[in-house]
């Protein structure tokens, strides 16, 4: 090939080689498909591609959520589950607050506690229900039992985890202008520990719906567990179906409610 | 006030960081301790600030504390350690909350120091809207709001770029030329203790010992002046000879024993 001089060649436009590998919003997108997906269902039902015994259309599910509801019956399962969930998650969490927050802040009692917690954290809390039962009856208690104790153990390591992740050097800072114990506490470990503990409460949210579904499936006449089960034994898949659309919705609300508390108390981020 | 450490010596395991300390940051002085990096050096700034505890010796605290001192030793740190969710107004404050002030004398020592600072239209910011300098403002802010008797200043400047550092430096200095408290100021840049110190305090490489005191004779305030450049220069290359080979053995080193910094 014979030696080009340079300035010779032609110039010509360099080739872009980055961007991609970033997400970028692509609104409408996701309803688009939402949407897709239900009307792909509502006709498979209708052209009789599936039995509707097995998969009812999306648009009987909305008929039997209606008839429930209109009959009242709906409202007293939800209820009864709302009641549940909120009792149980509300003791299981301020018990383990507590518990995190001596663990995180004093060596004896993570010392005591860290051992106990590892050793009973990996069990199915379901598991205990018989065991609940027996102690604390067939009624609410036990139910209310299962799902305080799940979220316990969650937010025990969600808190002490989270004042571990407070930098030494803020804690360093808040001794070197002589701010009192309690003062370190309340203004730089708590605020410094609270993103890891609404992470923990996402975690215990939804750990707490299940407890209260299977819970409500071994032994309860009201709640949206038992309404699954028993519409379920009576293969009325439309009235199952509508449950699992309340646990959805309940689901998608907690999350919604989760989102908002993290927004306000971390707006600082 | 001043500050004197007597034979400090401190170890983290089998490691010595600090061997037989003795110096004094005197009354109005500010005292550069430059050493390479794992001399121990900020050991030392922890240990005479009385939040970190010597292996051996002791520190003393000498002469009265300034009128209207909160918290006579006062640190500014190199990460800066402000709290992400107060603003700059609140992180300031977070110093002087816990003292019996009434709420007029907090408000007006708040607004004095955000003003010296250059913080003014800066109070409700949050951290992360900052830039690194106007972050170290705040952390400045806040070691005056408690009227300190004695700075002690982490690396103040090591987290910035060179000329945010600079104009930090410049100002810095304009606010304490007006008040002189004393100060003790650690660095590993020669240039940055040529330029504020009264007195550079070398420190030799583990374990960290005194290699040597210098004074700049130089006022702060004249240091700008082509008159003081030679006498600096001939300064800076004494203090470099000293601590260069120690430098050169803390590059070549490959793992960090984490204790020392």
């Amino acid at each position: 090939m014979a030696p080009q001089a340079e300035g010779h060649a032609p110039a010509r436009p360099l080739p872009f080689r980055g961007g991609g590998y970033l997400p970028t919003p692509r609104h409408g997108a996701a309803l688009v498909a939402f949407v897709a997906i239900i009307a792909i269902w509502e006709l498979a039902v209708r052209q009789r591609w599936v039995t509707p015994l097995f998969l009812p259309a999306p648009s009987s599910v909305l008929a039997a959520l209606r008839e429930v509801a209109e009959a009242g019956t709906l409202w007293r399962h939800v209820s009864e589950s709302l009641l549940r969930i909120a009792a149980g998650w509300t003791v299981g969490t301020l018990a383990g607050l507590a518990v995190g927050f001596s663990m995180g802040l004093f060596s004896l009692a993570r010392a005591v506690g860290l051992p106990i917690v590892s050793a009973l954290f990996p069990i199915p809390k379901i598991a205990l229900l018989p065991l609940l039962i027996l102690w604390l009856g067939i009624g609410e208690v036990s139910k209310i039992a299962t799902i305080a104790l799940g979220v316990f153990f969650p937010t025990v390591i969600a808190v002490y985890s989270g004042i571990d992740g407070v930098p030494r050097s803020l804690i360093r800072m808040g001794q070197s202008f002589n701010l009192p114990w309690r003062d370190i506490v309340r203004k730089i470990v708590l605020p410094g520990a609270l993103p890891g503990i609404l992470a923990g409460f996402r975690i215990t949210a939804s750990i707490a719906l299940i407890l209260l579904v299977s819970a409500e499936m071994i032994g309860a006449e009201y709640g949206i567990g038992a309404f699954i089960l028993a519409a379920g034994n009576l293969m009325l898949t439309d009235q199952l179906l509508a449950g699992v659309v309340c646990l959805s919705a309940l689901g998608l609300a907690i999350g919604a409610i989760l989102s908002r508390l993290e927004r306000w108390l971390l707006r600082w981020r | 006030m001043e500050l004197i450490v007597e034979g400090v010596s401190h170890r983290y395991g089998d490691v010595t960081a600090l061997d037989g300390i003795d110096i004094a940051a005197r009354a109005g002085e500010i005292l550069a301790l430059i050493g390479p990096s794992g001399c121990g050096k900020s050991t030392l700034l922890g240990i005479m600030g009385g939040i970190l505890a010597p292996s051996a010796g002791r520190v003393m605290l000498a002469g009265e504390a300034r009128a209207g001192t909160l918290n006579p030793l006062t640190y500014v740190f190199q990460d800066f350690a402000l709290l992400p969710w107060r603003t700059v107004e609140g992180n300031v404050a977070l110093a002087l909350e816990h003292h019996r002030l009434d709420p007029g004398e907090r408000a007006a020592r708040i607004d004095d120091v955000l003003a010296r600072t250059g913080l003014g239209d800066f109070r409700a910011a949050f951290p992360k809207q900052l830039s690194g300098g106007m972050r170290q403002r705040v952390g400045i802010a806040r070691a005056l709001a408690v009227k300190p008797s004695i700075l002690l200043m982490d690396e103040p400047l090591s987290a910035l770029d060179a000329q945010t550092r600079e104009l930090l430096m410049e100002d810095f200095l304009a606010l304490w030329l007006r008040e002189r408290i004393t100060a003790v100021w650690v660095t590993h840049n020669l240039a940055e203790a040529l330029r504020v110190a009264d007195r550079v305090a070398v420190l030799s490489r583990r374990p960290g010992r005194l290699r040597d005191v210098v004074a700049i004779g130089v006022p702060q305030s004249e240091r700008g002046h082509d008159a003081a450049q030679r006498d600096l220069a001939a300064l800076h290359d004494r203090l470099w000879a000293l601590i260069k080979a120690e430098a050169q053995v803390a590059e070549r080193e490959v793992a960090d024993h984490g204790a020392a910094g």
